[in-house]
């Protein structure tokens, strides 16, 4: 019992992380039906983002935790909006209405692109990070397990929590939210109402970069290692959330993200650590035979 | 000065050529309706105005001002709205929803009133508000499309086949509609029809769209009574 609720907490920290990266995919896909390969990157982009500003200001004797991380994590979301930013910009938008695969070629090769420029800028080296928020809640005991829940655990769940509701918040109630959903219901109807498209789908890269960049953030924090590589599974891993929830859907990239953070860390619990990955994909497949659109995806069945 | 002036205008679809030399001018108050066979370039002549697909040769004047080479998006903010063929309703936003979308751009005071203004043309809507569009009937669907197009208080409404898959008795109400749009909002109207009959009695003038060109053009009434409208475009008539 102990163990399970240890592993419960664990689980939805992870799989907040996953969630927030999931969006990104999720709503990029919604409004112009491309999966972008690059995405992990961002979220990498966004941590070493974080990595330097926490550095640089502790190098300059910048007191107070506190301070510092609001500052990089601020910093982060600003640094990795401007490459999603700049990504649709450069490698998406000239090949919009070419041949689906093209996109999807682009993106790979941008994600190639921007582990290289990290590599060659910043090193291959794993960078560490001194444990920044320490301690936490012993939640209970037995025997000498003690199941506990950290500050840093508490602070990931909450900011997801808020950052989440407020998200779908922003999508639902506003002339924002309106725009980018008619954008993605109908994209040549929006630009007959005078909409902007063009502008909305950058608005859509630079939400979905900034959200994770947060997670990237957040992953910093709670490992205390980041390389030029991570993206590459931990972006795999919320792809597969997003296709999981049902890509497309907002709710279902929570949903999703939250899941595949759970299974991991029960299958490493239980199981072996070695094929929690394996695990989580074979989640997905399952998934996606029996239930083609993920769980929360919509069906299409309205008339139009 | 004409409100709107298309001249020469030609259009293709990759290596289609859908419209071959269009003239047609609208001048500020009218009705004008456009009728022809199925394929005849209708919604491209209506899609070509709204810069999408652009005018590859030829040139578009509204209110004086070159359009041609505009994105769809500054073409729809000076003015000119539009309710599409197939309607184009959001599916997923409510009746509500739909309707902000159609003032997107317009001075947010008055909302309140325009809104009550697309109520009383069509009350259906009212009771519908929070609806979701994708699950209204066929002829609601029409009523929120042209309701969106009014939103913005054009000045020019372009109206692709409003009466389309929809109840006589419906139909009746959808121009009446029209007629009142023209008379008491002063709106000027381009109306794609292939309900000859009505549009024609509706319209001031009209224009007969022939595999891509004008073939023919005139009063209302006038067109009207030709034998070779009649045969043509008229209800028993060979197609
Ligand atoms: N997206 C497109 N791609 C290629 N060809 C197109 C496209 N849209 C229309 N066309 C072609 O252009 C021509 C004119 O089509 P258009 O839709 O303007 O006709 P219409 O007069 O509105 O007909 P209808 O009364 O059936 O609505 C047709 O031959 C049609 O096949
Ligand atoms: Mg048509």
């Amino acid at each position: 019992m102990e163990y399970f609720v240890q592993q419960l907490i664990n689980g939805l920290a992870l799989g907040s992380i996953y969630g927030l990266i999931a969006i990104g995919y999720t709503m990029v896909y919604g409004i112009i039906g491309m999966i972008n390969f690059a995405h992990g990157d961002i979220f990498m982009v966004g941590a070493f983002g974080a990595l330097i500003v926490i550095v640089g200001l502790g190098a300059v004797g910048f007191g107070g935790a506190g301070v510092l991380i609001i500052l990089a994590l601020l910093a982060a979301m600003l640094i990795a909006a401007v490459y999603g930013w700049a990504l649709e910009r450069v490698a998406y938008r000239p090949l919009r209405g070419s041949f689906r695969l093209a996109a999807l070629i682009s993106a790979i090769g941008m994600s190639i692109f921007l582990q290289n420029f990290v590599q060659l800028s910043q090193g291959a080296r794993v960078k560490p990070l001194q444990p920044m928020v320490e301690g936490g809640f012993v939640v209970m005991e037995k025997g000498n397990f003690a199941v506990t829940l950290s500050y840093l655990q508490i602070i990931i769940v909450v900011t997801t929590v808020v950052l989440m509701a407020g998200f779908s918040l922003l999508i639902a109630k506003t002339p924002i939210g309106r725009t980018q959903r008619a954008c993605e219901q109908d994209m040549k109807m929006a630009s007959l109402l005078g909409l902007d498209v063009n502008r909305t789908i950058s608005l859509t890269f630079v939400m979905g970069a900034a959200l994770a960049a947060v997670a990237g953030m957040m992953f910093l924090l709670y490992y205390g290692v980041i390389d030029f590589f991570i993206g590459f599974l931990v972006g795999i891993k919320a792809f597969t959330a997003a296709v999981l929830g049902g890509i497309g859907s907002l709710p279902g990239a929570m949903l999703g993200g939250l899941l595949i953070g759970l299974i991991e860390t029960f299958w490493s619990g239980y199981f072996t650590v070695e094929y929690k990955d394996v695990a989580a994909f074979a989640i997905l497949v399952l998934v996606l035979i029996f239930r083609p659109t993920g769980l929360l995806g919509r069906p299409e069945v309205e008339k139009v | 000065m004409s409100m709107l002036t298309v001249s020469g205008v030609e259009t293709f679809y990759g290596a289609i050529q859908a419209l071959h030399g269009v003239d047609i001018h609208v001048e500020e108050g009218e009705i004008v309706t456009l009728i022809g066979a199925n394929g005849a370039g209708k919604s491209t002549l209506l899609m070509t105005i709204c810069g999408s697909p652009q005018a590859r040769t030829g040139s578009i004047v509204f209110e004086s001002e070159d359009i041609t080479a505009l994105p769809t998006h500054q073409i729809m903010r000076k003015g000119i709205s539009q309710s599409p063929e197939g309607r184009r309703i959001f599916p997923r936003m409510t009746v509500l929803e739909n309707l902000k979308m159609g003032a997107a751009f317009s001075e947010p005071a008055n909302f309140d009133t325009d809104l009550e203004q697309v109520y009383t043309l069509f009350p259906r809507l009212k009771e519908r508000a929070e609806q979701r569009g994708g699950t209204l009937s066929g002829g609601e669907q029409q009523m929120l499309a042209i309701g969106r197009a009014l939103m913005s208080r054009p000045r020019l409404l372009l109206l692709d086949e409003p009466s389309l898959g929809i109840a006589p008795m419906l139909v009746r109400q959808i121009f009446t509609a029209i007629k009142q749009i023209n008379v008491q909002q002063g709106v000027t109207i381009l109306l794609v029809e292939q309900n000859a009959y009505h549009a024609l009695r509706l319209a001031h003038r009209g224009y007969v769209l022939v595999n891509g060109t004008i073939q023919m053009t005139g009063a209302g009434k006038d067109l009207l009574a030709r034998p070779e409208i009649r045969a043509a475009y008229l209800e028993g008539g060979a197609t």
